[in-house]
């Protein structure tokens, strides 16, 4: 029954997104190339000839395409979960017509992550096209970030649609983006290794759920081994995903059912 | 005789504050049954724990013979609701909009299909049909929120201030629809603070007012009961007409004096309005009508309904 509501609301996540979809498929195209030119190309090109290659033991450009893979994920699945959330809650209310329908609260949440994750397998496929297009790793080495790349993402939906159900203004949208993703983006492993930070930052980094999607599909993708075991890595995503919908299952509970 | 939805001391409280407080009513299959009152007056939460979106706090409530705490979904299911706000996908088409409620309820495509080309036709929207729903006007949306809670063929329609917001044209057309939608066999409950729109649409109503019941039964029933036949309305030059309140008292069975206005509660405002005349009262302007719910209201707690 649960289920059944959530498969219609994530059905209604895509007939939306065929309606709103060019504006979010042209980041989708156009940030992986912007980024890998920029930074994998240009200042990749500084890092190699600059001797870091030697202490990555592979191009920069390799070393950054998969941690960027887990940070797009990262941020597509933290935008999906803040304003589209904050508009069916607050500015359309279309929350609150579906739950005026048999659904449940439980349906919406979870038809929502699951739309949410419809979209980062999108997303992290058309990156790693891209990554691979680019050269900077192979086919099958680009494929195999998706996967962890997705369980990244959907950690940070959850979480983060958790955290926009208590918002009252969308103010704090811009402060999740300001001081929670874009430091993360910065300073998770994906542009150096966290073993250049400070030792105090560097334990803090392997705190974050992003150090962690970055160092699975860096040690997917290249068979670079992490400093951590993939398990760890991918029993910690999980565990962010289930604590992500269960807090955002009571939450929409206060929120929408008064 | 069985009712669709009753309601036993019937209790919603937030926090400290109690917005509905022990109400008894029952609705039967087939009426329109409103709840007239003015804002605040606890009609939109005593909806939504009709609805089964909003948890009863205390007493007993049954809807289409079940409990809305066990059977929500269920409940839903055969209900049609019309919220005060249009919470409408703005973003979409009508058509869009309706697929998606539709499937909410678990509907194929193959039914909800022909469906929206009935309730298009319904709502008088078919030639907007893959228009966005955002530039519409007020009236469109509020017909399109109407045929979306149709989508599922409800055998109960809830509809909170259904024409609240809308210029009387588009008024007149949403109550020619709900009409129908009652020969249809629909049972309506509404609400709304609009007393025209209660006697114009309701079988039965009961009067609310801070979160209680003031007065149940018809219109007429009503009317009959808490005021006289008629009503004549004497406006006076601006502060001038304190000096007559008492005289005027004594030519009509009751007075009410409003801050812009008096109103004189007779069985025949034209020979009150006679009577006036011989009085040597003479205000600026005088209107004889036939009694409302809007002076079964004042009559009930001393307050107009829309302040």
């Amino acid at each position: 029954m649960v289920l059944s509501g959530a498969l219609r609301v994530t059905e209604a996540g895509a007939r939306v997104y065929r309606r709103t979809w060019r504006a979010s498929v042209i980041s989708t195209f156009l940030n992986p190339v912007l980024f890998l030119l920029a930074m994998g190309v240009g200042l990749g090109s500084l890092v190699d000839e600059g001797g870091g290659g030697a202490d990555l033991g592979i191009p920069y450009l390799t070393f950054l395409a998969p941690g960027l893979l887990a940070a797009t994920a990262m941020q597509t699945g933290a935008g999906d979960a803040s304003y589209p959330v904050m508009a069916g809650i607050k500015w359309r209310k279309t929350y609150h017509a579906a739950l005026a329908t048999p659904l449940d609260v439980r349906s919406l949440v979870i038809g929502h992550i699951g739309w949410v994750t419809i979209r980062l397998v999108f997303v992290t496929v058309v990156y790693a096209a891209i990554m691979t297009a680019f050269g900077a790793t192979s086919v099958l080495e680009g494929l195999a970030s998706v996967l962890p790349g997705v369980l990244t993402g959907v950690a940070f939906a959850a979480v983060v649609t958790a955290y926009t159900a208590r918002l009252e203004r969308e103010t704090g949208l811009a402060a999740l983006f300001r001081f929670g993703i874009v430091p993360l983006f910065l300073f998770s492993g994906t542009f150096f290794p966290v073993s250049q930070l400070p030792d105090t930052i560097e334990w803090f980094a392997f705190v974050t759920p992003l150090w962690h999607g970055v160092s699975l599909c860096r040690s997917f993708a290249l068979g670079i081994d992490p400093r951590v075991a993939p398990w760890i890595s991918i029993a910690y995503l999980i565990f962010w995903v289930a604590l992500g919908t269960w807090l955002s299952i009571r939450l929409f509970r206060r929120r929408l059912v008064l | 005789m069985s009712y669709l939805v009753e309601a036993t001391g019937l209790v919603k409280r937030f926090g400290d504050f109690t917005a509905v407080d022990g109400v008894d009513f029952g609705v039967r299959p087939g009426e329109a049954f409103g709840f007239l009152g003015p804002n605040g007056a606890g009609k939109s939460s005593t909806m939504r724990m009709i609805g089964a979106v909003s948890p009863v706090t205390e007493g007993e409530l049954t809807v289409l013979g079940r409990d809305p705490a066990v059977d929500g979904p269920a409940i839903r299911a055969r209900l049609g609701v019309v919220p005060q706000e249009d919470n409408l996908d703005e973003e979409l088409s009508i058509y869009e909009n309706l697929v998606i409620y539709g499937r909410y309820f678990g509907l194929p495509r193959k039914v909800i299909d022909p469906r929206i080309d009935e309730l298009l036709d319904f709502a008088q929207l078919e030639e907007r049909r893959h228009s966005r729903v955002e530039p519409l006007s007020g009236g469109m949306k509020r017909r399109l929120t109407i045929a979306r809670g149709l989508i599922n063929q409800p055998e109960l329609l809830l509809l909170d201030e259904p024409t609240t917001g809308l210029d009387p044209q588009a008024r007149h057309l949403l109550w020619d629809r709900l009409y129908r939608l009652k020969q249809q066999g629909v049972t309506l409950i509404i609400t709304t603070h609009y007393m025209d729109e209660a006697e114009q649409l309701c079988d039965r109503l009961v009067i609310m007012d801070k979160g209680k019941i003031a007065a149940e039964g018809s219109p007429r029933e009503l009317i009959d009961r808490y005021s006289s036949r008629e009503v004549l309305e004497l406006r006076f030059e601006v502060g001038g007409q304190d000096s007559y309140l008492e005289e005027l008292e004594s030519l009509a069975s009751r007075i009410e004096a409003l801050p812009d206005r008096v109103l004189l509660y007779t069985d025949d405002a034209d020979e009150t309005a006679a009577a006036v005349h011989a009085a040597g009262i003479e205000p600026e302007y005088t209107v004889s009508r036939r009694s409302t719910l809007e002076d079964v209201f004042l009559r009930l707690t001393g307050r107009r309904l829309i302040d």
